[in-house]
């Protein structure tokens, strides 16, 4: 799995051809992961949410305490860790500041 | 046959097959295919002799039906079954009545599509019953389009109908439940079908048309019924359309030609309509089909080349594609749209990370990238992709585009 992180954008908007260009960045990264057989699955987060503290606390977004926030993850096939680094090359998140951190998924039933 | 009955065939068939079958039910479908088979050769003759009726289609119902009876008259062994099993459903059958009316033509063409593309029987026999039962094919034909003898196309379709006892498939409409997961099977049949008159390699011309257009009627059944007539449905057949209308355009004397060589004067535009048509009613539901992807690929496909957003489009639809189902030949065609999207070097380095080594297609592409860059590698890609192709034309064409290269200066 990959997950990308960056830092958030405080009140940066993109204008709607911004926003089309990054999509477009997105799809051709992913299209070309797919075009190898390797795509499984990806989702992107939305930046509102709310966080769930011991107690019952709710806190909305908890963005300004952190230094960065994970915009959306890809599960891949790779046969190890190397490979998907590899597969991790290009990453629309690399060229706007943000890193991509590539983990192993442990089936929780083998 | 003469034309009428051949005609008469094609369209009839499948239905007089359907209704027949609601009598004797799936397990014995043979019957109704040999009652059918024999009320079509009874009319060649007849016919030949005294001239047509002056309702040929009702005349083939009515004997149809009067053959049915006598053979359950024959057989009244099947006869007290039949009449058994109508009891449990609650029907008096003291005579078995074989209702014909257009609904009940209409459902049983629907009940046998449903049959033929159950899930629970392998896809190969799926489509071999398909062209025998609902195309109306011969097995001679079938052989034909498969590329294969008329024992295989036997055996085939003999496991299809054991298949079909076996898993004691019902002739009905499948529940609210299940009729999505069924539809998509229908679906699937039709796509495969169309594409294998469309891209099959056999020599036949007529059959492989015909296929097309027997698809695309089925299809266009699958509109009447409003639990059938869905968003992918109607993406089903605009990306049928769009192909259809190239049909002339893509074939000179016994080989294809390539999309991009063709003469769009010779594309058929009222198809590309019609299929413009059933790509915008497709646009509903929330779900994004297979379908719904490939007849928008094949839509911009029909765009002229210098449309700014054309190729970056298709890009598009590839990448989403591929996200959904993988196969070789897409990536292989997203990368020609990386090719044209954003030029050679980009699609060459896409091209590489595919490891598909194996695919004539592969090596026929790097080939094209290559070409008038680095006309050695182009040669070396060509010529393997000349020696993997099976199809005696492809070779013939890479063959000339290696004999073009080899006379140009490095």
């Amino acid at each position: 799995m990959m997950i990308f992180r960056m830092a958030p954008m405080g009140d940066f908007q993109p204008t709607p051809e911004q926003m089309q260009e990054s999509i477009k960045h997105w799809q051709d990264w992913i299209g070309s992961i797919a075009a190898q057989g390797k795509f499984v699955s990806t989702n992107q987060l939305s930046f509102t949410g709310k966080t769930l503290k011991p107690g019952g606390v709710v806190t909305d977004g908890p963005y300004a305490e952190i230094k960065e926030i994970v915009g959306g993850y890809i599960i891949v096939k790779a046969n190890d860790l190397d490979e998907a680094l590899s597969l991790a090359q290009g990453c629309p998140i690399l060229f706007v500041g943000g890193h991509v951190e590539v983990r192993e998924v442990i089936q929780l039933n083998p | 046959m003469d034309n009428l009955v051949s005609q008469l065939f094609r369209t009839e068939f499948r239905k007089i097959v359907s209704v027949l079958t609601r009598t004797f039910g799936l397990s014995h479908i043979d019957i109704a295919e040999d009652i059918v088979a024999d009320t079509f050769l009874l009319a060649s003759e007849t016919w030949g002799k005294k001239g047509y009726p002056d309702n040929p289609r009702a005349w083939l119902y009515t004997v149809a039906k009067n053959k049915t009876k006598d053979y359950l008259k024959r057989n009244s062994l099947l006869k007290k079954k039949i009449e058994l099993d109508l009891k449990k459903e609650g029907i008096s059958s003291e005579l078995i009545e074989i209702e014909i009316s257009n609904e009940i033509i209409k459902d049983s063409e629907l009940r046998m599509m449903f049959a033929i593309c159950h899930p629970s029987i392998p896809i190969e026999s799926q489509t071999g019953l398909a062209l025998r039962i609902l195309f109306g094919f011969g097995i001679e034909e079938i052989a034909d389009a498969f590329l294969t003898n008329k024992e295989t196309i036997n055996k085939r379709l003999h496991r299809a109908k054991e298949k079909l006892r076996e898993e004691k498939i019902e002739f009905e409409l499948p529940g609210e439940q299940d009729i999505s997961q069924r539809l998509s099977s229908v679906y699937l049949i039709l796509y495969l079908l169309f594409n294998e008159g469309y891209y099959s390699t056999s020599q036949n011309a007529l059959i492989r048309k015909d296929i097309c257009f027997q698809a695309m009627q089925l299809a266009y059944i699958l509109t009447e019924n409003e639990k059938t007539n869905t968003p992918e449905l109607n993406a089903l057949i605009a990306l049928m359309c769009f192909h259809s209308s190239r049909f002339e355009a893509r074939m000179r004397a016994d080989e294809i030609i390539l999309l991009e060589e063709q003469d769009n004067s010779k594309w058929d535009y009222h198809l590309i309509q019609t299929g413009e048509f059933y790509l915008n009613t497709s646009a509903k539901g929330k779900k994004i089909s297979k379908y719904h992807l490939e007849a928008a690929i094949a839509y911009w496909h029909t765009q002229p080349n210098n449309l700014d957003s054309k190729w970056s489009t298709i890009l598009n639809y590839y990448n989403l594609l591929l996200q959904l189902e993988y196969s070789p030949i897409i990536a292989l065609n997203r990368t020609y749209a990386v090719y044209q999207t954003y030029g050679r070097e980009k699609a060459i380095q896409e091209a590489l990370k595919l490891n598909l080594n194996s695919h004539h297609q592969y090596h026929a592409l790097l080939g094209t990238l290559y070409s008038n860059f680095d006309n050695a590698l182009a040669i070396e890609h060509l010529s393997k992709a000349c020696e993997l192709s099976k199809s005696e034309n492809e070779k013939r064409l890479i063959q000339n585009k290696i004999d073009k290269l080899k006379q140009e200066p490095n």
